[in-house]
């Protein structure tokens, strides 16, 4: 039995050969901004990074208010490289929300949602919110007393919504109140509802990817590019990233170990000063900036209801930017982003250099 | 009761009895009252109407303060100690000697007059029978009560701790004699330089006290069980504990020390040599959270005002106070690497709880001082030095296995880069025979 | 155009050869270094159960009768006592006076607390002394030679 006659035993069966010939006819094109065109890929290492690390840590981690944060505990003390695997779960997944912006802000500005890559562009958005939903979720997990008050506070921004508000918040917390029924709902969130929808989000966007090919930024339509091939070289190029990437969870890991803390307690005060993680902060600190009352209406919900507007603002932008020959609408959406940008920046960065 | 009958005695039976008679009856009155109209608890007493209405603020006083009376509450009135006719309406109806009526009584005739109640068993069985009788009793075995008897009118009586006419009952917050109020009542009088004038004692006790830790546990703490005057002192008994009996009235809650001072050969020096028991050290009212200075031959210790150079205790004294310091040392320094451990990331909540082992140690070293041997010291400061140093090599470990998990990770980048520049040179590589392959294509 | 090291001698181990081995070695010891971690990982350590809402307090063989030893439970001090009688009993080990721990007197048959002589029954109830409120009761179970201590 040779290679051989297993790749064609294979290819009878699955034809692996038309697959191979329609890969090695993709290519790559390259440019000055070629460079952005590793960071879909980047967040796709991270999330198996995610889904690898996450399942080993399943084998451990007990969902219930009595014993998740010492199973946490378990984890990074008596099991082996479980302070490994641990830490590299949680820096991952903020490397992961990291260039995932990196990613969408690079999209966004090189035009990679002109048609036909409208659905590329929906899917993706999708896939930014279940993201920071995994986020939200996986934070609660260890069940310590950071967690237990972002929790807290995040639901409670939820219940303020009008009209869907109370329920969407009775819906989170299972409950009225963040107890043990919140963090068994969110481990089925994080472990199960999350990752199948994700699956099938990342399905779709990826094969858009394959069938629509790399896009090129508008100014540099029709111009003659050089070419590289996906596979191997795109593919080769991709590999020394992730494998920096390794290289930099396995630095954050035992250099920069994720704390645990104190286990949760529902009846002690909140402590003080506390922020959530840095992708809500932007938010955490324009609403504190917000006046108590805007109008008639409460300060707080305004601002909530800004976000969800711009949020759902997200999905609407290959459609109302679809025309590449429309030079001003393009420099509006520029300014548009370049201004989002830079307001989440400077808010985030408000936020940690403020009390 | 072999007691003679005097005309003073025979007035007070009288008024017992006539007092008696008219509580019966009024409790019966009471009781019907009480089952058709919960509000008309209280039957009519023409003292209480018509003293509260005078102008006299001395005369109205005491009708007022009464509605807060704990006697009020058990259905006595004015006429039961005062004797007297409640139902009269006229002064010299209600005030008739005839009816048992007996004034205000003088300072030294207070204790009995409140005795004839409260010292008469089968008379407070009905009311409280769980309420000791013999207060006049120990009264008189008192400073106050041996001061009253041979004509002091300034020693204090009943009233002048239970307040009169708006007397509450011990547990009650504003009871002049709730645990945390009493050292005030005490001080009112001893406190009061111009009052005391003449007594061979001092008067900063209060004050002293209130810079006591037990001060602080009973007002700051909120602990009721921590000792004010009357724990120490007695409360209807009260005298300052002999010299010999001090280690027994400390000892009541620190049984420990206590005991192991009497059997220390410092029990009999100190009785022998009159210096008080516990307080010769401690002091005894300003008695402060103790420290380790305390203890040894340095300057500062208490120690060296009795022990000189050479002498057993010096020896035993340097001893002790070594041996601590160093368990004290020891768990410093394990406390230290474990905090700094904890800082560095590692989790050490396991060796830090067993820590708990060496502090018990010590918390029981200071104690076990008062043995004044120090193989009994020894005892535990050798097993508590033992678990501190257990602490530490854990802090060790926790830090050796950081440095480990950071040797590693070097190794492993090392790989890593190593890995990725080869990636990066095999890349160059298909590009350089893609280029040519094109070039020559 | 010169002839390159592979014109010449078109199947000699070439420079080209020496980067696949070195790439096909160091990617297979990454791998490993990866692989090795996660094997690790997953074989159940020494300590197998994480929940401290129940632990082993002792072994039988280690507490006679009339006894009392003090055991971690969770990151507090409990105590547990083997009664005259044989029955084990367990409740927390910190006096609800001063936080001192406390132990059993095998002579008064009591949980005493040395610091200021407070006294608890084997329930954990305060019966004597300073104690405001009683310590707080733990279920024991045997499970052959191991007595395990839960909270109720």
């Amino acid at each position: 039995m040779r290679i051989d006659d297993i790749k064609t035993w294979l290819d009878e069966r699955l034809s692996i050969s038309t697959l191979a010939k329609l890969a090695s006819k993709k290519e790559v094109p390259v440019h000055r901004h070629s460079i952005w065109y590793y960071f879909g890929g980047m967040t796709l290492f991270l999330f198996t990074v995610q889904v690898v690390t996450g399942i080993l840590l399943l084998l451990y981690y007990r969902p219930s208010s009595e014993t998740a944060f010492e199973s946490v505990q378990f984890i990074i003390t008596e099991v082996k490289f479980g302070w490994l695997i641990r830490s590299i779960h949680s820096w991952s997944a903020n490397l992961m929300i990291a260039t995932l912006f990196i990613h969408m802000f690079s999209v966004f500005f090189l035009r990679a949602y002109y048609p036909p890559r409208e659905m590329t562009w929906l899917s993706g958005a999708f896939l930014l919110f279940i993201v920071v939903c995994f986020g939200f979720s996986g934070y609660l997990l260890p069940w310590n007393k950071l967690a237990f008050f972002a929790t807290k506070v995040g639901t409670e921004i939820a219940g303020v919504i009008p009209i869907i508000g109370r329920p969407a918040l009775r819906f989170l917390r299972g409950g009225d109140d963040v107890t043990g029924a919140t963090l068994t709902r969110f481990f089925g969130f994080h472990v199960a509802v999350l990752p199948a929808t994700a699956t099938v989000f990342i399905g779709i966007h990826v094969l858009m990817v394959q069938l629509h090919g790399m896009s090129v930024p508008p100014k540099l339509v029709g111009q003659p590019l050089k070419k590289m091939k996906f596979v191997p070289n795109f593919l080769l190029r991709d590999l020394i990233g992730w494998i920096l990437a390794i290289g930099v969870l396995a630095a954050l890991a035992a250099l920069f170990p994720w704390e645990l803390g104190e286990k949760a307690d529902a009846f002690a005060p909140a402590p003080a000063g506390i922020k959530p993680e840095w992708y809500f902060l932007f938010m955490f600190q324009t609403l504190k900036y917000l006046p108590a009352k805007i109008w008639k209406l409460d300060g707080e919900v305004v601002g909530i209801m800004a976000f969800n507007i711009v949020a759902l603002m997200l999905f609407f932008v290959p459609f109302v930017d679809r025309d590449p020959a429309n030079l001003r609408r393009r420099f509006i959406f520029n300014v548009i982003g370049v201004l989002a940008l830079l307001f989440m920046v400077v808010m985030t960065i408000i936020g940690y250099v403020t009390k | 009761m072999n007691i003679p009958l005097s005309p003073e005695r025979l007035r007070l039976y009288s008024a017992r009895y006539c007092s008696r008679f008219c509580t019966a009856i009024c409790g019966v009155i009471a009781a019907c009252l009480l089952l058709y109209s919960p509000a008309a608890a209280q039957k009519k007493s023409s003292c209480i109407e018509c003293h509260a209405k005078l102008e006299d603020a001395r005369l109205s006083a005491p009708a007022k303060a009464f509605d807060n009376d704990i006697h009020r509450g058990r259905g006595l009135s004015c006429n039961d100690c005062h004797g007297g006719d409640p139902n009269a309406d006229t002064k010299e109806a209600a005030k008739d000697p005839r009816k048992g009526y007996l004034g205000k009584p003088k300072t030294q005739d207070i204790p009995a007059y409140c005795g004839k109640c409260h010292s008469d068993a089968n008379l407070m069985k009905r009311f409280n029978p769980s309420l000791r009788v013999d207060q006049e009793r120990e009264y008189y075995s008192s400073v106050h009560g041996q001061k009253l008897r041979s004509g002091e009118t300034r020693a204090a009586t009943c009233i002048s701790c239970h307040s009169v006419h708006g007397i509450r009952a011990v547990s009650d917050p504003l009871s002049t004699v709730y645990p945390p109020n009493v050292a005030e009542t005490c001080s009112k009088c001893h406190a009061n330089a111009d009052y005391m004038r003449g007594f061979p004692i001092p008067n900063d006790q209060f004050a002293k006290y209130k810079t006591s830790v037990h001060a602080k546990a009973l007002y700051e703490k909120q602990d009721l069980s921590a000792p004010t005057c009357n724990d120490c002192h007695g409360n209807h008994g009260a005298t300052p504990p002999g010299i010999a009996s001090v280690a027994n009235v400390c000892g009541t809650c620190h049984g420990r020390q206590a005991e192991l001072f009497q059997t220390s050969p410092h029990k009999a020096a100190f009785d022998s040599k009159n210096l008080g028991e516990c307080i010769t050290c401690h002091s005894n009212h300003a008695i402060a959270k103790p420290s380790d200075q305390l203890i040894g031959t340095q300057q500062g210790a208490l120690c060296i005002n009795c022990h000189t150079n050479g002498d057993k205790g010096f020896v035993a004294a340097g001893l002790m106070r070594s041996r601590i310091n160093e368990l004290m040392a020891s768990i410093d320094k394990s406390t230290e690497i474990l905090n700094r451990a904890e800082r560095a990331g590692m989790e050490v909540s396991r060796p830090k709880f067993e820590m708990k082992e060496a502090t018990d140690a010590l918390t029981h070293a200071r104690v076990l001082i008062h043995s004044s041997s120090i193989a009994e010291v020894e005892k535990v400061v050798a097993p508590g030095i033992a678990a501190s140093s257990r602490g530490y090599q854990a802090g060790l470990g926790a830090l050796s296995e950081r440095a480990f998990r950071r040797k590693g990770l070097a190794v492993s980048l090392v790989f890593i880069l190593f890995l990725a520049m080869l990636v990066y040179l095999k890349v160059r590589q298909i590009e350089s025979r893609q280029s040519e392959s094109a070039n020559s294509a | 155009m010169g002839n390159t090291a592979r014109d010449n001698y078109p199947d000699s181990p070439t420079r080209r050869g020496f980067l696949d081995y070195l790439l096909g070695t160091s990617a297979v010891a990454t791998l490993g270094a990866i692989v090795y971690p996660i094997f690790r990982f997953m074989s159940p350590p020494q300590v197998i159960e994480s929940a401290e809402s129940t632990v082993v307090a002792a072994k039988l063989s280690e507490i006679p009768i009339n006894t009392g030893k003090i055991f971690k439970f969770g990151n507090k001090p409990g105590i547990l006592v083997r009664t005259a009688t044989g029955e084990f009993k367990a409740c927390s080990a910190v006096c609800t006076h001063l936080e001192c721990i406390v132990q059993y007197r095998p002579d008064t048959k009591q949980i005493w607390c040395a610091c200021h002589n407070g006294q608890y029954n084997l329930d954990g109830k305060n019966i004597g002394g300073p104690p405001p409120r009683p310590l707080e009761g733990y279920k024991v179970n045997q499970r052959g030679d191991d007595i395990v201590v839960s909270k109720t």
